[in-house]
């Protein structure tokens, strides 16, 4: 049976080292599979999150050959052939052991998001009425599943550690999940451009290029909220024609 | 590499740890892949574009044959040639700056690619290297994005959409006037197809795309609205320009190298280099 190399960081905050492991895979296997395997057969503290194995629940996010992916969502024959495989935690969050992030950074923050607000209700017995193509729009947002790759491939936060002034990729989507939503009369521009930090993205698309889900990050969510951010405070000409103001 | 994170008893975001490492060096990273190639080419092809419209904007000649104009020298407000609309350079023009009928225009179409959301993101890889790619160390450890001075004046770039919807009309404008030849021996004008024809044809198609394609358009004409379905010039509007907008790194590219090759290709048939062929 074939074998492949893993070099795992292994460690806590206090300090980190590579450690070599050589395990026997077959085909079809996942990263996380070959972490599994070594954790049962050789390293029985090693630490790692996981949960569903189906790229469903975005526990197991780690970074492989440098790059933020889901170790459940990346087959080992994708990678180079013959060639170690370096396995590392995200690097945007605070390390708590080995290949475990404290990523709670992230729900303080979605906290602090203007929550839904839907216009009063469409019809007598409380209900509204929406139409598909308009919920479309935002069914995209909702395929996130909070693995925060985003979140650690955004150099906002991974290099500059804006983490008081910049939401970051995640949250973005969250907020133009509500903002863009047929029922919500929320007003969100205000805080976009200065809680928020809306302005700290230039746009690099890495947020979008690591996204499991494929969820057009930069296109479809934070680019549409800078241009609704333009509107309300960049554009005098919007200002002056304030019947093309397009909310709600 | 070892992670760094103390203790912070601060009651912020990150309440719990505060980050100091570990990136510190230009390039660092763990990725394997040949991260660099992408940001190199960009650099290679965006530098090469801008040295050589430079060049074309300042040579004042050679920029159009017969009934072609270069699209860098149009709309030809003031010029020689007989595309001018008003005429030769104006007395105005301050005899201390080099006279070319390019100078007065391009400065529009410099500014949209500019400002573009989809350059913006490919030269600050390229050329500032924030980041040089993703997951990749960076230069400078201080950042401010577009949050302030001086990239918050990206947020102009709707404006230049709008012109840039004039100079789409003039370059289609100076598509139907490459269709019309002057008989050399009668000076009747009549229709005819050359390949300068195609190649202007081309332009206009690919700026078209490009421009069309715009995500402050997309905005503008529907993105601004939670609810499209009641509307539906803008719904069909909106879904026009995002089905271009899906491929606007590819029209962004082929419209910047095609504006390039069609001053090429005016600017050597002018020069008696390559010969316009005929097709009608």
């Amino acid at each position: 049976m074939p074998s492949a190399t893993f070099q795992v960081q292994r460690g806590g905050a206090g300090g980190g080292r590579l450690e070599t492991y050589t395990t026997e895979v077959a085909e079809g296997m996942v990263v996380l599979d070959a972490v599994l395997q070594i954790q049962a057969e050789q390293a029985p503290d090693l630490a790692v999150r996981w949960n569903c194995k189906a790229g469903r629940c975005g526990s197991c996010s780690a970074e492989i050959n440098g790059m933020p992916k889901l170790m459940c969502m990346t087959r080992l024959s994708d990678l180079p052939p013959g060639k170690p495989i370096l396995l590392q935690p995200m690097k945007a969050f605070p390390l708590i052991k080995d290949l475990v992030t404290d990523v709670s950074w992230n729900f303080r923050v979605k906290k602090m998001i203007k929550k839904f607000k839907p216009r009063p209700p469409d019809a007598a017995d409380g209900t509204w009425r929406m139409a598909q193509e308009d919920v479309d729009r935002v069914q995209e947002f909702r395929k996130c599943i909070e693995c925060f790759l985003c979140q650690d491939v955004c150099h906002v936060l991974r290099e500059h550690h804006l983490f008081e002034e910049f939401i970051g990729p995640r949250f973005f989507v969250h907020v133009a999940s509500l903002e863009m939503h047929p029922l919500d009369v929320e007003d969100r521009r205000e805080e976009l451009k200065k809680a928020d930090g809306i302005g700290y993205c230039n746009i690099t698309k890495c947020c979008t290029q690591v996204c499991p889900e494929d969820i057009h990050i930069t296109d479809n969510a934070i680019i549409p909220l800078k241009e609704r951010v333009v509107d309300k405070f960049y554009d005098p000409l919007k200002r002056l024609f304030g019947r093309w103001r397009g909310k709600k | 590499m070892a992670q760094g994170f103390q203790a912070d008893s601060q009651s912020n975001l990150m309440a719990e740890t505060n980050y100091v490492g570990p990136f510190s060096r230009f390039g660092s990273t763990s990725r394997k892949d040949a991260w660099w190639v992408q940001p190199l080419l960009v650099f290679l092809v965006l530098s090469s574009f801008v040295v050589y419209a430079t060049w074309a904007a300042f040579q004042g000649k050679h920029y159009f044959y017969g009934p072609y104009l270069s699209p860098l020298y149009s709309p030809e407000l003031f010029g020689d040639s007989p595309h001018s609309w008003f005429g030769p350079r104006p007395d105005w023009w301050p005899q201390f700056i080099p006279w070319s009928p390019a100078l007065l225009i391009l400065w529009a179409p410099g500014l949209f690619r500019l400002t573009c959301y989809y350059y913006r993101g490919t030269y600050y890889k390229a050329f500032w290297a924030d980041p040089p790619s993703c997951t990749v160390s960076e230069p400078r450890k201080t950042y401010r994005g577009e949050h302030s001075f001086p990239l918050i004046l990206q947020n102009i770039h709707r404006y230049f959409l709008y012109i840039a919807f004039f100079f789409l009309i003039f370059l289609s404008y100076d598509v139907w006037r490459a269709l019309w030849f002057t008989d050399p021996v009668s000076g009747e004008k009549t229709f005819g197809i050359g390949i300068g024809t195609l190649v202007l044809v081309i332009n206009v198609v690919l700026l078209g795309g490009y421009t069309l394609g715009c995500h402050s358009l997309r905005h503008l004409v529907g993105g601004i609205r939670d609810r499209l379905s009641g509307a539906p010039v803008r719904r069909t509007a909106y879904r026009c320009v995002s089905c271009l907008n899906r491929r606007h790194m590819m029209w962004a590219w082929m419209s910047l190298l095609w504006v390039a090759f069609s001053d090429v290709y005016v600017r050597l048939c002018s020069m008696g280099v390559w010969t316009d062929w005929k097709i009608i």
